[in-house]
């Protein structure tokens, strides 16, 4: 029974601490508003029209809900990828499935901005989608050889150099107007969003992450190894393709619509299941997902704010927070790696 | 073939190995509901591949394993971890996770599709839990036992999932002796009340010797043999299943003896009902290759004295010792320079051990009853001087 009063515990400090990003990151920018003005203008409609309107409704609003979906959808995939790898520092940036969607949507973007004017959202995402299935193919090719996890991480990072590498190439040849296009989304930002980056995005994560909860119960048996899950009724070659394909549709959509965010996958999670003392996926999986939402929005926060009016890349407050954990999971198992 | 369709368990012409190469062809065994089969052998034999092919975790490359009459391909993955659960040998590292909560996911097939446990799965949980007397632990991190008790949640896991079939591979390997006693009893019960067919693989021979219905020994040539304890446990199948060549294995006592010394006698020891065998392998492992008489072929200490001395003065079983032993022994005597009286109660059947014991003091032996560990290194460090 303590057990559940943890578990309420976090979920309402979470709800909690979600609340208070959604207000802080409405209410901070660098026009000035206060606080009853917001109120009025997101709920009774006021000031259509006023600049304010505007930065509320065209700016603050979608970038904050596309911060918390994505955010949700990143610590999400990479819980999916540190069950399916059995790996805690599994994760879409650390084993290069980032760097080759980005590869692949640069690619595309430069071949495909010749022909017609701009790229719709919905081919960005189908390109770093694709993109992101080829790099984790190739990841899995090596994974099923190497069984030391820091060596896994090793050709993640050799991967990524090797997509990054190629798409530098792509853009040494492209137009001046692709390079600023794409060196601004390669930074990896939500400050582009709008309501269709909103929209697109819970079109895809929602159902994705939904998913993802139903397999809660084969992902618990999964922790004991292939052969107990296999013992216990699982079809374990579909489960696992399930698995992959979920945590890479969830990556693409960030890496398409945000750029490339880096550790929210292996931060959050493993912060989440300490927090909550407890690796049923069941309880910890929606929890991860709000985890990342918060996470990402206090990030993005920082970003625009830190040093303001310019804005860091989300990418670089990620890092900061998120590197210190993954050198703590490293060091703290040293048995294991 | 009629005798055949009663089994429980069954395997057809079954062939297992990798990559489409058979390691080990035409297995045919048969089992009854509640029965205990035991796989024994080398390491490296293919004991495993076995069971990975029962377990279906691997494909048979030819025949077919049937199960009540039907092929365990053919089952669905549900309805067959409902028939069978396992214990494996690969380790399972997880983080934060109680041992309760491992338990519980033995009951992965009847929970319904979010996983929940009612009120009768923790109650069979906590059974499970109890029948490994694991209770006291339940709530610790799985993470953080030792790999005997490791072995004990895995093992109420398997019994958790309520199968028909337990299959386990190798589960005494990190346990010591009294939780591997107490493994076997959980599993003997199991069969015996509960009716489950228990099918597993052991190192401890002299254990699967108590605990089995049907034994299959797994040689490294991937020759099989099969059958009931008594007819697999004889020394000289024993003997060449391990290839055991210096030492010896008794089956009559499941006990190990090291290699016989070499060479001609230069100790006899006068033994019998158990004395002499701690003074057998004190000689051995000082290397003083010894006779001993005389004793009954029915007495215990002559399997030992059978597989340690180079020569024995035996006696038929329950008869009294003869003048034919007597002076065979006397003979052995004449041979050595040193006798060793191990301190055995005279009674009506051995009367000539006294006269044996006055025939050594006769002839000028040097006369060591009941000798220490120093006395004989003693006679080691005398053996070396005397170059003989």
């Amino acid at each position: 029974m303590k057990k559940v009063f943890r578990y309420q515990i976090v979920y309402l400090l979470l709800a909690g601490l979600f609340v208070l990003a959604v207000f802080m990151n409405i209410n901070t920018g660098n026009v000035n508003i206060s606080f009853g003005r917001i109120l009025r203008i997101i709920f009774c409609g006021a000031e259509s029209g006023a600049a304010e309107y505007n930065i509320i409704w065209k700016i603050r609003l979608p970038r904050l809900l596309s911060a918390a979906i994505l955010g949700g959808a990143l610590a999400l995939s990479g819980f999916l990828l540190q069950t399916f790898f059995r790996n805690p520092i599994a994760g879409p940036f650390v084993l290069g499935i980032s760097s080759g969607a980005k590869m692949f949507l640069a690619v595309t973007m430069i071949f495909l901005l010749r022909y017609i004017p701009s790229m719709p959202m919905w081919a960005q995402v189908a390109a770093a989608f694709i993109g992101s299935v080829l790099s984790l193919l190739y990841v899995l090719l090596f994974a099923g050889k190497v069984k030391s996890m820091s060596t896994l991480l090793v050709i993640g990072i050799m991967i990524s150099y090797i997509c990054s590498a190629v798409t530098d190439l792509c853009i040494t040849f492209a137009n001046d107007s692709d390079i600023a296009n794409l060196t601004y989304w390669a930074m990896g930002s939500f400050s582009g969003s709008s309501w269709s980056t909103v929209r697109l995005s819970a079109v895809i994560v929602f159902p994705a992450a939904l998913a993802a909860f139903l397999f809660a119960k084969p992902i618990g048996a999964y922790l004991l190894g292939e052969g107990y899950a296999k013992s216990m009724g699982i079809p374990i070659k579909f489960f696992r393709v399930c698995i992959i394909t979920l945590s890479s549709i969830l990556s693409a959509c960030v890496t398409a619509l945000a750029g490339p965010i880096s550790f929210v996958g292996i931060a959050v999670p493993h912060i989440t299941r300490m927090m909550m003392k407890t690796a049923k996926p069941g309880v910890i999986m929606p929890a991860i997902f709000l985890g990342g939402s918060v996470f990402c929005m206090f990030c993005d926060l920082a970003a625009r704010t830190v040093f303001s009016p310019s804005e860091l890349s989300i990418g670089t407050v990620t890092a900061v927070f998120g590197a210190p954990v993954v050198i703590w999971l490293m060091l703290s198992r040293k048995n294991s790696v | 073939m009629q005798r055949e369709e009663q089994f429980y368990f069954r395997t057809d012409k079954l062939s297992v190995g990798y990559h489409g190469k058979p390691l080990l062809k035409d297995i045919e065994l048969g089992i009854y509901k509640g029965q205990i089969l035991t796989l024994i052998g080398p390491n490296g034999s293919g004991k495993s591949t076995i069971l990975k092919n029962i377990i279906r975790e691997m494909t048979p490359v030819g025949g077919a394993v049937m199960l009540e009459g039907k092929d365990i391909q053919n089952y669905g993955s549900r309805e067959f971890a409902k028939q069978m659960s396992v214990v494996l040998t690969e380790r399972v590292n997880t983080e934060l996770l109680s041992c309760r909560d491992i338990v519980a996911m033995g009951r992965y097939p009847y929970t319904n599709y979010f996983g929940r446990l009612t009120k009768e799965d923790e109650r069979i949980v906590d059974e499970a839990l109890e029948s490994v007397s694991a209770l006291d632990i339940a709530d610790k991190d799985f993470s953080q036992i030792s790999d005997g008790q490791r072995q004990r949640i895995m093992l109420a896991r398997a019994i958790c999932q309520k199968p028909q079939v337990i299959v386990l591979d190798e589960p005494t390997s990190f346990l010591d002796i009294r939780h591997k006693i107490e493994l076997l009893d959980i599993l003997q019960k199991m069969a015996v009340k509960e009716n489950v067919t228990v099918i597993l693989s052991l190192h401890e021979i002299e254990l699967a010797n108590r605990i089995s219905d049907l034994v299959m020994c797994v040689r490294s040539d991937g020759r099989l043999i099969c059958g009931t304890p008594s007819e697999i446990f004889t020394d000289d199948i024993i003997r060449e299943l391990y290839g055991i060549k210096s030492g010896s294995y008794n089956c009559l006592f499941g006990c190990t003896e090291l290699e016989r010394p070499e060479g001609a006698p230069k100790v006899f020891v006068a033994g019998g009902a158990g004395s002499g065998v701690s003074v057998y392998r004190r000689l051995q492992h000082f290397g003083i290759p010894f006779s001993a008489g005389i004793l009954a072929e029915n007495d215990c200490e002559y399997q030992v004295a059978k597989e340690l001395a180079a020569e024995v003065a035996s006696e038929k079983a329950f008869m009294a010792f003869s003048d034919n032993a007597f002076e065979r022994a006397c003979e052995l005597i004449d041979d050595v320079s040193y006798v060793i009286d191990a301190g055995c109660p005279i009674g009506d059947t051995n009367l000539k051990m006294a006269e044996l014991l006055e025939y050594a003091q006769k002839t000028d032996k040097i006369i060591f009853c009941k000798p220490t560990d120093k006395e004989i290194r003693h006679i080691k460090q005398m053996l070396a001087e005397t170059g003989t």
